[in-house]
């Protein structure tokens, strides 16, 4: 597997354009695809919807969780033992090993 | 037990009794026997219908094995993945670890038999004890922690639904476990869904799903994140079918689960947002409460524990190898550990519902259900999840773990491997039967609760599948940037309680240490005082008083006995004088009267 895996990764440029040829069928075949099961008047008459939901919907989410994360949500990873910390009447490196102690 | 029901609990519970007994050459072979004879009992029930094992405990019937569709389907996959699961832990020496996973799965197929909230408290508290020790056994600081807040969280979860089946038994005289008037809910209807909703880690009572998840031993993990949500989906699908508060709720899981997965740094923890995410699809189902959307749900429970189970084995064999479980620290293992890179990936075109793969046969109908209930902002948001559960899963978690930069220190990249043949063996089990339920979901769909009459491979489905993917993976690629995996945690609920449990000690390190030490020092002077003073005037009255009536009777007790002793010189002769001497007063005296 492994030789597999190396063999495409020298030949990178090759598997995107393979990539996009793909996508380009997936999007010739959603056009071909018969739509009578579809439950909503968008996925019967916008073409490429999923596509466009997909792609969107991607982009939202990775927007979104990078902004979320970034607004303070994500802490450094002693974030809570820091707080113990000061709660048990610590602060800093030095009362650390008092800390631990108790 | 009545009729030829036998409950796989009950053969667990046994079996983990006896297994500290059995050492040496025959501890493995034991360790697969038992797990296979409980998934032998499971299917040896599947033949039966209606209530077994009834009790009557006191003015209460306990009805231990209640077998009908629903409990049956899921009694088969918590069966089937106890063999799994302790196939992938078979190495582990440490009896104990064995006997906690099995106390937990005989908790989990408890509550699904259970026809009474008796005995389904029983199970469920066992449940959550049990799998307490699977976190544990990992032995590190964080998880004795984690341990802890999981431990305290499920009891107050327990407590709250202990006092929802109280309030019910003194409302309706019953304990049966059945649908709720979901139309007209009661408090205890609240109270009981809140008890079960907090096991199915339902947004904001979630925060211990991914605190503990990441914190369990390798071969923990893969029990937990199988049997404590699903169960709970269960309970749920068979009392809260229909109670339309489930389907927002589990949107918010579905999309929240997604937002957290995305930010995750820790290969497990993104795991454990996902079974938030992923069980958000049941609640939602069961919220929707029409036959396919149950069907849906019970149908994803079980494509969910396969897949989830063969994802945790992946993560949880990178874990075991390397001692390492984050992003920053790992990367690039495809070169060091292929068979495990080739299974995880299986794992993640199944969560990603990708064509013949488990999930591709079991969310649509959650979403069809959805649609052809008319709630189409529910069906939009779970596609839109959908999507996300691709971005995190199909996506991060294989390229930043096995493709992406290089971070293992050369410790790490010496120590990684594929791991030990059993945990292959049942990452290859875990793998076939996710590629079989999505590849013929004939059988998953003859087990469902209701008659099936759906048909997830036609075109439509499939372009729909291939364009989300398709689309979602080239906004990947061109975003990939702002996914880069960052050495930080994330502020969830659980900043919430670990503030209140911060509180907690500080009002314990200051207003009522201070009170204390201040009602020391006034009893010290207020109380003490007078308190000695009575207690010298009772020691002068038990003395003089009680002790003086006490001492005076004694001493005129010993008076008679020293003059009685004169009597008694011990020689016959005086003794036979003395008495014959009182015996011819009485008789003497006897004569006088009757003559008088």
């Amino acid at each position: 597997m492994n030789t597999i895996i190396e063999y495409l990764r020298d030949r990178l440029n090759t598997v995107i354009k393979t990539c996009y040829g793909i996508l380009a069928l997936v999007l010739a075949y959603s056009l071909y695809v018969d739509k009578s099961h579809a439950h909503t008047w968008v996925e019967q008459n916008v073409p490429f919807f999923w596509s466009l939901f997909g792609f969107g919907a991607a982009a939202i989410i990775i927007g979104v969780a990078y902004w979320y994360g970034h607004s303070g949500i994500m802490a450094r990873k002693d974030f809570y033992d820091e707080e113990s910390k000061s709660c048990c009447g610590c602060s800093g490196a030095k009362h650390e090993s008092s800390c631990e102690q108790a | 037990m009545t009729s030829s029901f036998i409950h796989p609990a009950l053969i667990l519970l046994i079996g983990a009794l006896i297994l500290p007994f059995i050492r040496g050459p025959l501890r493995k072979p034991y360790l697969f026997l038992v797990p296979l004879l409980a998934m032998a009992a499971v299917v040896s029930n599947t033949a039966l219908s209606g209530v077994h094992g009834v009790y009557q405990f006191m003015d209460w019937q306990l009805e231990f094995g209640r077998v009908d569709r629903l409990s049956t389907i899921f009694a088969l996959i918590m069966g089937l993945m106890a063999i799994i699961g302790t196939l992938y832990g078979l190495h582990v020496d440490n009896a104990k670890e064995h006997i906690a996973a099995w106390f937990y799965v005989a908790g989990s197929l408890g509550t699904i038999y259970s026809g009474d909230y008796l005995s389904l408290f029983l199970f469920w508290e066992m449940m959550a004890f049990a799998s307490t020790f699977l976190i544990w056994f990992r032995r590190d600081k964080g998880s004795l922690a984690a341990g802890y807040r999981y431990l305290i969280i499920h009891t107050i979860g327990g407590i709250i639904l202990l006092a929802g089946i109280m309030l019910r038994y003194q409302a309706v005289g019953d304990i049966a476990f059945d649908l709720m008037d979901v139309a007209h809910p009661e408090l205890y209807t609240w109270l009981i869904m809140i008890g079960f909703g907090l096991n199915a880690a339902i947004v904001p009572l979630h925060s211990w799903l991914p605190d503990a998840y990441s914190e369990a031993s390798f071969n923990g993990s893969v029990f937990m994140c199988a049997f404590t949500t699903k169960t709970a989906v269960y309970t749920l699908a068979r009392g809260f079918a229909g109670f339309d508060i489930l389907v927002v709720l589990g949107v918010i899981m579905a999309l929240y689960g997604v937002i957290y997965a995305v930010m995750e740094n820790d290969i497990r923890k993104l795991l454990a947002w996902s079974i938030v995410s992923q069980v958000g699809y049941m609640v939602a189902g069961v919220g929707i409460g029409t036959e396919l959307a149950i069907n849906g749900a019970s149908a994803h429970a079980v494509a969910h524990i396969l897949y989830k189970g063969l994802l945790f084995m992946g993560t949880g064999s990178v874990l075991y190898m390397t001692g390492k479980s984050k992003f920053t620290e790992l990367g690039g293992l495809y070169k060091k550990m292929p068979a495990t890179m080739f299974f995880t990936i299986i794992g993640c075109l199944s969560i990603s519902a990708a064509p013949f793969f488990a999930a591709f046969v079991s969310k649509s109908m959650i979403i069809s259900a959805g649609f052809e209930s008319h709630l189409n902002w529910a069906a939009w948001l779970l596609m839109f999840g959908a999507t996300g559960t691709f971005m995190y899963n199909g996506l991060k978690l294989p390229y930043f773990l096995f493709f992406g930069k290089n971070n293992c220190s050369e410790e790490t990249w010496e120590k990684a491997g594929d791991p030990t043949w059993n945990m292959q063996m049942a990452m290859t089990a875990g793998a076939a039967l996710c590629i079989i339920v999505g590849s013929a979901p004939g059988l998953l769909y003859s087990l469902l609760p209701y008659p099936v009459n759906y048909h997830p491979y036609d075109g439509y489905h499939i372009a729909e599948t291939l364009q989300i993917l398709g689309f979602a993976a080239l906004a990947f690629f061109f975003l990939k940037k702002y996914l880069v995996p960052e050495d930080k945690i994330c502020l969830d609920m659980d900043w919430f309680y670990r503030r209140g449990g911060r509180l907690f000690l500080w009002i314990a390190k200051h207003p009522i240490q201070w009170f204390d030490t201040a009602w020391g020092e006034a009893y010290r002077v207020v109380g003490l005082g007078p308190l000695m003073t009575i207690s010298r005037f009772w020691s002068w009255f038990d003395w003089h008083g009680i002790d003086g009536v006490v001492d005076g009777i004694a001493r005129c007790v010993r008076a008679i006995g020293g003059r009685v002793r004169v009597l008694q010189s011990g020689q016959i002769q005086y003794t036979i004088y003395f008495t014959a001497t009182f015996a011819a007063v009485v008789l003497i005296s006897y004569i006088l009267f009757q003559l008088a």
